[in-house]
């Protein structure tokens, strides 16, 4: 029993690569194991996170489970994995939206089935990886080896321009993470270590970093990070890759993906440069405000439902953004909050669509038109999660962008009133093509006789309105878990911006209260 | 005069063996029937093996031999091990496709051989002229390999292109000989370095040997802009002597060039530094750059090859201990990826290699799964992803390079190399996203070479994933080379 405690997170992070082994194995032409063992190891995956997330204590600051070995000596590169309040609620969503992935794809995935379901696991382990990470050059890995398994998922089991999509994704991503790579180089050339908490240690200590190079090293990990969230000017590559993918494939994107850039954001921009994060601060919420309006504008008019949702994505990661750089607690736990919620809202959004489009295999809106009538059932999952995506009080969406806008209310009230407009907007695109999709004439006789929602479908239905519902009527378990963490990280922002302020009064800071 | 020490020979027995090996198999080739070729093969493998374990012999014989002109220390050792796999590797690759394309001639195996001995002596002399010698060894062998398809037209004009430029090439590396001969009054590196110890004491003339010898080099390295050859002589080469010349004589010029610019010349400072600052960014972008366009595996790889040679020389540019051991492990990484690739594309390739289009890679996941998912890892290696050793190879070199310092380069070598994943990235879109042609390459693998892939794979996941061992010994095989 101790070694499992002693090495839970390993577990956890490799548990559905053995999976993916087993599927490896298993004969082409059985298809029904392959989804059996896929959801069999991603269940049980799900329900250790939940079983980790319990254990966490959320009275100790700092990292728990963690774990350390030994990998290369020269240059000293450390397996050290550890979670806190941040990583561990992001391992608890992965954990969730994999099975639900899996069922998902279920009956839509016939081609190469064996393939999509081991790349779907060898996918999970990359991204608890990723969020377990304390090592630089172990995260630097696992953040590039996950895009391999996404760039499969959507270049084979894509849509028409599933090629395009992938390679543009990949090269995207990729453009971020040799910047980041020549960052962390750079900083064990600076402290020698590769360590995470040792380099933090390092910084705040010393004064390593003159504010010059601080600038240039919070700009080559922002820009990786940006471009994975997608920040405004960066997030081109988001809605054909969203277009494109498969469902499980939209849905782990939009729901894991996009949240390790806010991730990165949190665990190494603020802390390792808090001076130039506050530098930057100006800039980086006018570029999230932008995006939470434009993408909201955009997804008003898009024909394609799909293309409508990846939309509302770059909208609603504004918001994360805007509460991680407004600098308070409210608006951080808030913007941790949002990204759970919006992993699930909005993964639920992506399977929502995709099983309309296996009926229909068309997306496009006009194509619809008064479904409630014809399929009562799964109108009321897709109300139900459309409301929690555009913020109505009692569901999840709320808690997060309230927290974040009263957060940004902090440091201006101009901040807090574009972000609200954000809200009005999604209220506008959603329910608009709602009403377009759900309310009216039957006017397509397709839809006529359309089958409701089958016994697996309800099934991950009812679990994701389960905790839309639950966390938007109780948050407290999940924030508190995150409080620690949140006020360790304002700590280090807080005290590294007094130390840079005493030697460069200059007033470059910006923002703040 | 001089009499032959027992050190002395223990010192070359590497390359003793090697010899003796090649010319058995070329003395018994009229012996074998015309069917049985092949167990000329399996000797020289045996060659190669012996070869092996003589090499262990000289490494508990450490020192230097015939007056200070041949250097057994860990930096050659490391280097003899590297061509000796590739030697193997290519030997184990290259069986059945000169079966296949009716061309199994016991030659072939001699002259692997025989390069292989050039390109050891090249990593372990001391001596500029014992260098010149090895590299003319090697290139003499490169060059009747690189037409051995007698038949095609291909061929024989990257046989004559490989040895006209690769003449003009040699001609330059003797030329700057020549220069440090007249400068110092040896050609000993011992001695010439001795002459050139201090920065004052480059005159124009020592820059301009050195230069020179950079030159005769640079050919070997393709590097820009001496590597117009390489595109058409890896197209027209047959696939497995491509697999050996893009890493055998390219990790042979390496080591001398670690030898002199960063061992013996180090002294000269400046010149080394921007003249390699400036062929390794020419090189990389060049290289990318032209990849994309390609349409040919083969010609594809032949510049992906020319850009890794610019991500090495970033690696030399840095310098330093860190530098070279860097340098060194990427060798091994790049000799693993590439044989493995080249191999692969022989015999995807079909009898007389019709097939080297990236289309004839179409739907080859649903058709052979196993064959496009090792030469997928090869391309992500390529590429340089993490737990494959091209990401490990990179990381090493581009940390050497920060370290000196040189972020820009480092900034450009990575945007390079995401411009490479876009051209790795096309053959495993081929393979695995589009689907069915009539006619695609997918040839039964014989064991001999999946004996062959399956060590570059494992090798690659190894250096990728567990590097303790190997980065341990390049570290210390860096050590004996600054002086």
């Amino acid at each position: 029993m101790s070694w499992f405690t002693a090495h839970s997170l390993t577990i956890v992070t490799f548990f559905p690569l053995l999976g993916a082994v087993v599927i490896a194995f298993l004969r082409r032409d059985r298809t029904s194991s392959v989804r059996w063992v896929a959801l069999l190891c991603s269940l049980l995956t799900f329900l250790m996170t939940v079983w980790l997330y319990f254990g966490f204590d959320s009275h100790r600051t700092g990292m728990q489970f963690e774990e350390f070995r030994i990998w290369m000596v020269l240059p000293p590169v450390n397996y050290h994995l550890g979670v806190d309040g941040l990583s561990m609620l992001l391992i608890l969503l992965t954990g969730l939206l994999t099975p639900l992935s899996v069922l998902v794809s279920w009956s839509s995935i016939t081609h190469r089935t064996k393939e999509f379901f081991l790349f779907l696991l060898a996918l999970e382990t990359g991204m608890i990886g990723v969020f377990a990470a304390l090592d630089l050059v172990l995260f630097f890995v696992f953040w590039e080896v996950m895009l391999i398994p996404m760039y499969f998922l959507i270049g084979i089991w894509g849509h028409e321009r599933r090629v395009y999509a992938a390679v543009k994704f990949i090269l995207y991503t990729m453009t971020g993470s040799a910047l980041m790579l020549t960052g962390i180089l750079y900083l064990y050339n600076l402290t020698g270590t590769f360590d995470l908490p040792r380099v933090l240690d390092y910084l705040t200590a010393t004064s390593l970093l003159s504010p010059q190079a601080e600038r240039w090293l919070f700009l080559a990990f922002f820009v990786a990070f940006a471009i994975k969230v997608p920040l405004f000017p960066f997030h081109t590559w988001l809605p054909d890759a969203h277009v494109e993918a498969p469902t499980a494939g939209s849905v782990i994107l939009a729901g894991v993906l996009l949240k390790m850039g806010t991730y990165g954001m949190l665990r190494f921009c603020l802390p390792l440069f808090p001076g130039a994060s506050r530098a930057f601060a100006p800039v980086v919420c006018a570029l999230a405000i932008i995006g939470i309006i434009y993408g909201a504008l955009v997804a008003m008019v898009q024909p394609d439902l799909k293309k409508l949702v990846a939309y509302s994505s770059v909208a609603h990661l504004g918001f994360c953004v805007l509460g991680i750089f407004v600098f308070n607690a409210q608006g951080m736990e808030g913007s941790i909050y949002q990204m759970f919620s919006h992993g699930v809202s909005t993964g639920a959004l992506f399977m929502l669509v995709g099983m309309l489009y296996d009926r229909r295999h068309t997306r496009l809106i006009s194509e619809f038109g008064g479904l409630a009538t014809s399929v009562p059932v799964y109108s009321t999952f897709f109300l139900i999660v459309a409301l929690s995506s555009l913020g109505l009080p009692m569901l999840n969406g709320f808690v997060g962008e309230f927290l974040i806008i009263v957060g940004s209310y902090h440091s201006g009230a101009l901040y807090a009133a574009l972000a609200a407009a954000g809200v009005v907007l999604a209220a506008v695109y959603l329910l608009w093509m709602y009403q377009r999709v759900f309310y009216g004439d039957i006017t397509n006789e397709k839809n006529r006789t359309l089958p409701d929602c089958n016994l697996r479908e309800k099934l991950i239905l009812t679990v994701v309105v389960v905790v839309i519902v639950a966390m938007g009527v109780y948050p407290q378990p999940f924030l508190r878990r995150m409080d620690r963490s949140v006020a360790f990280i304002m700590q280090r922002v807080e005290r590294r911006t007094l130390l840079f302020t005493e030697r460069a009064p200059a007033g470059h800071l910006g923002g703040g209260q | 005069m001089m009499t032959l020490q027992t050190a002395d020979m223990v010192r070359i027995l590497p390359e003793i063996v090697l010899s003796i090996f090649g010319i058995l198999v070329m003395v018994l080739e009229p012996f074998v029937p015309a069917g049985q070729k092949k167990l000329l093969g399996w000797m020289a493998l045996l060659g190669v093996l012996a070869g092996g374990t003589a090499t262990v012999r000289t490494s508990f014989e450490p020192g230097m031999a015939f007056r200070g002109s041949i250097a057994a220390d860990g930096f050659s050792v490391y280097f003899i091990y590297l061509f000796l796999l590739v030697a193997g590797l290519v030997i184990l690759g290259s069986m059945d496709y000169l079966e296949r394309d009716h061309a199994q001639h016991g030659e072939f195996y001699a002259l692997v051989l025989l390069g292989t001995v050039g390109m050891c002596f090249m990593a372990a002399s001391t001596d500029l002229i014992m260098i010149f010698l090895g590299l003319e060894i090697s290139s003499i062998s490169t060059y009747i390999l690189a037409g051995f398809r007698r038949a095609d037209r291909l061929s024989n004009e990257a046989a004559l292109k490989y040895f006209l430029l690769g003449s003009f090439a040699t001609a330059f590396f003797l030329y700057g000989i020549a220069f440090v001969y007249g400068l110092t009054g040896t050609t000993n590196l011992l001695g010439a370095s001795a002459r050139l110890m201090e920065p004052s004491q480059w005159s124009t003339f020592a820059r301009v040997a050195l230069v020179l010898m950079f030159v005769g080099l640079a050919f070997k390295l393709s590097t820009v802009p001496f590597q117009i050859w390489t595109p058409d002589v890896y197209q027209g080469a047959p696939a497995p002597v491509t697999a050996f010349l893009s890493v055998g004589p390219k990790a042979a010029a390496f080591a001398v060039l670690l030898r002199l610019f960063l061992g013996s010349f180090a002294s000269a400072g400046s010149v080394t530094f921007w003249i390699l600052w400036i062929s390794a960014a020419l090189t990389m972008c060049l290289g990318n750059l032209a990849a994309i366009w390609q349409t040919n595996v083969k010609r594809l790889l032949a510049y992906s090859s020319i850009a890794h040679a610019g991500y090495i020389l970033v690696g030399v540019a840095a310098g330093r201990s860190d530098g070279i051991s860097a340098v060194m492990f990427y060798l091994v990484a790049y000799a693993l990826m590439n044989v493995g690739a080249f191999i692969l594309v022989a015999y995807l390739s079909g009898a007389g290699e019709r097939l080297v289009q990236i289309e004839d890679y179409t739907g080859l996941a649903l058709k052979r799964p196993g064959v496009a998912a090792c030469l997928a890892v090869l391309f992500l290696s390529l590429a340089g992803f993490p737990t494959t050793a091209g990401f490990l190879a990179k990381f090493y070199v581009f940390r050497a390079a920060i370290h000196s310092h040189l972020v820009g380069l480092t900034v450009l070598a990575l945007l390079n190399s995401v411009v490479s994943v876009y051209y790795y990235l096309r053959i495993v879109v081929a393979m695995y996203m589009r689907e069915g042609k009539t006619e695609t390459a997918g040839a039964v693998l014989p064991w001999p070479v999946r004996t062959a892939l399956a060590v570059s794979v494992l090798g690659i996941f190894y250096l990728g994933l567990a590097p303790k061992l190997p980065l341990g010994l390049s570290t210390l095989s860096a050590l004996p080379l600054p002086k």
